[in-house]
């Protein structure tokens, strides 16, 4: 089923949560709704789902209007993040909850039943689980079950809220192929949200970026990775460090700073801003230099250099421990810094979301590696 | 390392343990196991023949029973008001909300003599409610409604404070769960609200049904207290103290002691069953 959400607004008391909201989505398509937390996302989720109601705007789905139609009658599959399996109900009551719940003009018989929870079971592969007990499953033993429940009432879309949140490392790898396998064969429109840029990248179709009720940029792991559209997009894809620089016709040059690697961008002359990942820094040693190095921490793989310019403030860079000319980098030393990939913003470009994601905080998630 | 090792032996993080438990022992051997092992003796004293002439005797049969019916009545009524109220505390919002909450508690801290009196007030052929009644035709003073009626005052908090934290606690996930798979509002409150408050629901009954048992200071005022007829057991026990037949009252209150155990034991059991249950799933 497409759907199709236009200019959707709302607020919780006086925080908006969704600030205009245009977005469509096509028949069978896997979308990720990625954004750190209190982006809005959630909040989208469920009033797709019909558990939260917008104070504006639409939502229309394969032409019909859904802010109509209450949520036990929109067909959906919804998992949620911590499952919410009942558990007073083995694993087969759970999985035929709805279809026995249907009014009993429409409720299959319980053979039928039966057998739906039956090939449901195996297509998901847990059925040795069957008369178990939520409090007796994993993690992701749940997982597989709150999916299961949801695709029992043949949903028209499925939906999904931090499907993986909960899960170690491992499991989540093997659940995100398992449940791509899920929607390819199930063929069902699906949306999940998370905040795991990984997790958004491998598993979806399209990714929509949300920061602080809007959305911020959508398309492609690669476009979103390499032209994020707005300085949000760019920090929340790890590019945390900010240089300020001076563009003079599609140039950049900033202080101490060789942006001879950089492509020349159609951005008019004047002040602007480069949004740069640490990785994509490497300190050149430099007796003239600004730059000075603070700190030197190493992770193994990386060394994470921590240096100061007398005007600028911090910058962060990650150089390979094992590279050559890292065994210069030391602290105290004088260094420039070579910029090998990064975005430029013109110095005025508004910075939707930024307002309560402080600088410091780390928008890639460490748990994800 | 020369230094023979010492067996390793692992250091109490809490300070006071014996102290603190040999106090705690001590007092309930004082207060609780004592008096009930006195109890138990002074019944046994008597011998099986005796004991059973007095408890099948006809008026302590007939405080049983109205002991009992009473109790009955009070239970299914706060069963059913007790549940309603902790609905209300939880899931709406209103003002006055938290005074009514406080007001729960009022039967718990309310002497039970007060209770009993006002409740006779309010209930007598003159009093507010009284003569409505009973231009109605229906009588609850001296009556066993009005027994029934001054057990379900003195027992609905337990209902209430069972039920209230476990309704509290429910994910609200697991409605909106029963929402999207197409549940409409009753068959979520049966076939998952309901469930999940189940064991501590049926729990609160069994300790308001036990509580209504015992129940006196409020019961003697409003019930008249006529033999065989509003007369209820903790009462004759209090009668045959009265006259001196420590036996007699001994033997009665042992058949409550009886009461009152095993529906300890079954509240118990009804929480481990609930708290298996509530085992996380989230």
């Amino acid at each position: 089923m497409s759907i199709q959400i236009s200019a959707m607004t709302k607020r919780f008391g006086k925080t908006d949560v969704l600030r205009g909201i245009d977005l469509s989505v096509q028949k069978g398509e896997l979308v990720a709704l990625l954004g750190p937390s209190g982006s809005g996302k959630t909040t989208l989720l469920k009033i797709i789902a019909g558990l939260e109601w917008p104070d504006a705007g639409q939502l229309a789905v394969e032409d019909q209007d859904w802010l109509q139609l209450a949520a036990q009658d929109r067909r959906i599959g919804f998992v949620f993040q911590h499952y919410a399996l009942f558990p007073h109900m083995s694993v087969r009551d759970n999985i035929a909850f709805g279809l026995s719940v249907r009014p009993r003009a429409e409720r299959p018989g319980k053979s039928v039943i039966a057998a739906k929870v039956d090939e449901l079971l195996h297509f998901l592969q847990i059925a040795h689980l069957a008369d178990r007990y939520p409090g007796q499953l994993s993690g992701g033993q749940r997982q597989r079950v709150a999916l299961g429940r949801a695709l029992a009432i043949e949903p028209k879309v499925l939906l999904l809220d931090e499907p993986f949140g909960a899960l170690d490392a491992a499991i989540r790898r093997d659940l995100r192929r398992w449940l791509r396998g899920v929607h390819e064969a199930t063929g069902s429109t699906t949306i999940f949200v998370t905040h795991d840029q990984e997790e958004a990248f491998e598993l979806a179709d399209r990714v929509v970026v949300m920061g602080a009720g809007k959305i911020e940029q959508i398309g492609h792991a690669d476009a979103i990775h390499d032209h994020p559209a707005t300085p949000f997009v760019a920090r929340f894809m790890g590019a945390t460090v900010d240089l300020p620089v001076t563009l003079q016709a599609g140039r950049a040059d900033g202080a101490g700073l060789d942006l001879t690697a950089l492509a020349r961008r159609a951005l008019p002359d004047g002040a602007a801003r480069l949004l740069v990942r640490p990785q994509d820094i490497t300190p050149v040693p430099d007796a003239d230099a600004p730059w000075r190095i603070v700190t030197r921490m190493s992770n193994g793989a990386h060394l994470r250099l921590v240096l100061i310019h007398p005007d600028l403030g911090e910058a962060e860079a990650d150089v390979p421990r094992r590279a050559v000319k890292a065994e210069a980098l030391i602290p105290d030393a004088t260094v420039r810094l070579k910029i090998e990939g990064g975005t430029i913003f013109p110095r005025d470009q508004p910075q939707h979301a930024t307002v309560d994601t402080p600088k410091t905080t780390p928008t890639r998630l460490e748990s994800s590696r | 390392m020369t230094a023979a090792t010492a067996p390793i032996r692992a250091k109490r993080v809490m300070p006071g343990f014996t102290l603190s438990l040999g106090t705690t022992l001590l007092y309930l051997t004082f207060i609780v196991l004592i008096p009930v092992l006195a109890l138990v003796l002074k019944g046994a004293e008597i011998g099986p023949a005796r004991f059973w002439q007095i408890v099948s005797s006809p008026r302590a049969v007939a405080a049983f029973q109205v002991t009992l019916t009473a109790a009955v009545i009070a239970t299914i009524f706060n069963a059913v008001y007790g549940l309603l109220m902790a609905w209300v505390l939880v899931r709406y919002e209103f003002r006055g909300k938290r005074i009514l909450d406080a007001l729960m508690d009022v039967p718990f801290a309310l002497p039970t003599a007060v209770a009993g009196l006002s409740l006779t007030a309010l209930f007598s052929a003159n009093g507010w409610f009284g003569g409505v009644l009973e231009a109605a035709g229906l009588q609850v003073v001296y009556t066993i409604w009005g027994i029934a009626l001054a057990m379900a005052f003195t027992s609905v908090p337990f209902v209430v404070r069972t039920v209230q934290p476990v309704l509290e606690d429910m994910d609200p996930a697991l409605e909106q769960a029963a929402i999207t798979l197409g549940a409409r509002p009753w068959a979520i409150f049966t076939r998952v609200v309901f469930p999940a408050i189940l064991p501590a629901w049926l729990a609160g009954c069994t300790t308001a049904f036990a509580r209504s048992l015992g129940e006196f200071g409020a019961i003697v005022f409003i019930a008249g207290n006529l033999p065989g007829r509003t007369e209820i057991a903790a009462l004759l026990a209090f009668i045959r103290l009265e006259e001196f037949d420590y036996n007699g009252a001994a033997a009665i209150a042992l058949v409550l002691l009886g009461f009152a155990l095993v529906l300890l034991v079954l509240s118990n059991l009804l929480q481990n069953w609930a708290s298996k249950h509530r085992e996380a799933t989230r």
